[in-house]
């Protein structure tokens, strides 16, 4: 018996959901804010669905109205994942320690 | 061209990076390196898609060139934005998020052999379920983001927006989106998918405008969630690993970060979900406030009661952000502290419009980390603590939550202020903060109202001091 290709996809989707509730408990609630900005930028991984369904046209039109579709989720995720991890660092950078006096 | 096993192990390795990403979240101290975890998972991401696809044609040119120029979009608004402008920063992301990912579904849908999901008119069923879920809670992400942007940015009123029957609308709205997506994979009709977006569209709008201002934290991190789960729905449909982690990850964060503050402030996640709270219903504590005396001080006597105080807790919260006085407020620390005075920050987990606002904003004023201190940490130093100074934060102070059980945030936690031996609450008027109610603290004996904008009043008392 073999097992559905979806079965092991889920797997590792609530194995990492279970990842997710710990490593988010650990976060400490002062960089939560940057929790948000990073969590924005990493989702933005989507531009991956974006950029496949810009370049892999099966015919060799590249302005189709799927690919169309494809290179605006590129300028938006592209955004999100400049944005996103650059005004983490910007965030992060302000978190000083006591001078030692 | 790479083959699919050696891409899907790349991809494997940039969800580890992004879960160490979040890991070095933990501390201050490793965050930096956790977000240069992120970026490298991102740029192994991209390379290896572009590499999967081995099509290195003129498209590849617009691509490079699409992300050049949303990337400069992106670290141009990184690097301009001012902190106090996060919360409706990180409002707009989730907003493209959302979008993205219902343009990735769209050409999915439209395209599905490029993504080996069949041929479009008999596309897998599976498949459709996953993208027809993603592009709907992509769209809700979309509008609804769009509507906490508006408020937070202050475009729209903060005010929640109610009419009868909503929660029916809503229910009824959700309930048809589901009989869609099941006639959608009955019929595999185009139809059918454009009506699924357009009523996840008008959802995301109609779920947001109920909630009030006071409620954002939970709102954002709720959005938040679910840009997560439209990822992780695209991610089933793509058959791709590093977005089904990416996608959990970001989407159990958000309701982590939901919990958090719902708990913060003693309410189901699901009365704030419904909404309506935050109105100015306060005819009850209106009655007889003329009456009570309220004591209200100078800048003067302010400077006064801290330089002789040993220890002082500084309490911001949301006015301070719209006052922008964090730097002013480092000032007059800086000059408490030469003048041999104790001085910590108290951070209620609610202040603010986002989890976590207060703190990035001392931070940018630089204040160091270890002198801020959560609800938890530092409530019991209130009864030792000679000056509590109160800037720009109400509710989260208010005494009333402890002992009145009528009241609408009884229950909540609070900010133990009024334990301090003074306190001075700068305010600009007597007016109730956000949950609409009179806060009891303002008639204390050991009060001191400093009635003014809370960047004047504090530059004022650096002044006197």
């Amino acid at each position: 018996m073999e097992i559905d290709p979806f079965i092991f996809r889920l797997s590792i989707f609530i194995l990492s959901i279970f990842v997710g509730y710990y490593v988010v408990w650990s976060v400490t609630p002062s960089l939560h804010t940057p929790l948000m900005s990073v969590t924005n930028a990493i989702s933005s991984v989507i531009i991956v669905g974006a950029i496949i369904a810009s370049l892999s046209s099966v015919s060799e039109k590249i302005f189709e109205i799927s690919n169309i579709f494809g290179f605006l989720a590129i300028i938006l995720a592209a955004v999100n994942i400049f944005g996103g991890f650059l005004v983490t660092q910007r965030m992060l950078q302000m978190y000083k320690k006591k001078k030692k006096k | 061209m790479i083959s699919a096993d050696l891409s899907a192990i790349f991809y494997l390795i940039s969800g580890i990076l992004f879960i160490l990403a979040l890991r070095g979240l933990s501390s201050p101290a490793t965050s930096r390196q956790g977000n240069y975890f992120g970026m490298a998972g991102m740029v192994i991401a991209i390379i290896v898609t572009f590499l999967s696809i081995g099509n290195f044609s003129t498209g590849l040119i617009y691509v490079i060139l699409l992300l050049l120029i949303g990337g400069s979009i992106g670290a141009f608004i990184a690097f301009r934005i001012p902190m106090t402008a996060m919360p409706e920063l990180v409002a707009g992301f989730h907003s493209l998020v959302g979008l993205a990912a219902v343009f990735v579904a769209i050409s999915a849908f439209l395209k599905p052999e490029i993504f080996n999901l069949g041929i479009l008119g008999n596309i897998k069923i599976a498949s459709l379920i996953e993208m027809s879920l993603g592009a709907a809670i992509g769209a809700i992400t979309f509008t609804g983001s769009i509507i906490a942007f508006l408020k937070l940015r202050g475009i729209m009123s903060g005010s929640p927006i109610i009419f009868k029957g909503q929660h029916y609308l809503n229910l009824f709205l959700g309930l048809s989106l589901i009989i869609l997506i099941f006639y959608l994979c009955k019929t595999q009709s185009d139809f059918y998918f454009w009506r699924i977006i357009e009523i996840a569209l008008l959802l995301g709008i109609l779920l947001i405008i109920p909630i009030g201002g006071a409620d954002m934290p939970v709102v954002i991190s709720m959005l938040n969630s679910y840009s997560g789960w439209a990822a992780a729905g695209i991610g089933f449909t793509l058959e791709n690993t590093a977005l089904i982690i990416t996608g959990a990850l970001v989407g159990s964060s958000g309701a982590i970060l939901s919990y958090i503050m719902c708990k913060g402030m003693n309410r189901s996640f699901f009365s704030v979900i419904l909404g309506g709270f935050g109105g100015t219903d306060q005819s009850s504590s209106k009655k007889d406030k003329d009456q009570k005396p309220v004591k209200s001080g100078n800048a003067d006597d302010a400077a006064f009661l801290m330089k002789n105080a040993s220890s002082v807790i500084i309490v911001p919260g949301y006015g301070m952000a719209v006052a922008q006085a964090q730097h002013a407020l480092r000032e007059m620390v800086d000059t408490l502290k030469k003048n041999g005075v104790k001085v910590s920050y108290a951070i209620h987990p609610v202040a603010g419009r986002m989890p976590g606002h207060m703190n990035v904003l001392l931070a940018e004023a630089n204040v160091p980390y270890d002198e801020v201190f959560e609800l938890d940490e530092i409530n019991n130093d209130f009864a030792n603590c000679d000056v509590a100074y109160v800037i720009g934060a109400n509710d989260v102070t208010n005494p009333v939550a402890k002992t009145d059980p009528q009241s609408p945030i009884y229950g909540m936690p609070i900010l133990d202020v009024e334990k301090s031996k003074s306190v001075l609450f700068v305010k600009r008027s007597l007016s109730p903060g956000y949950a609409g109610i009179d806060n009891d603290l303002f008639y204390r004996d050991n009060t001191l109202m400093l009635f003014s904008d809370a960047k004047k009043m504090t530059e004022d008392i650096i002044k006197s001091l």
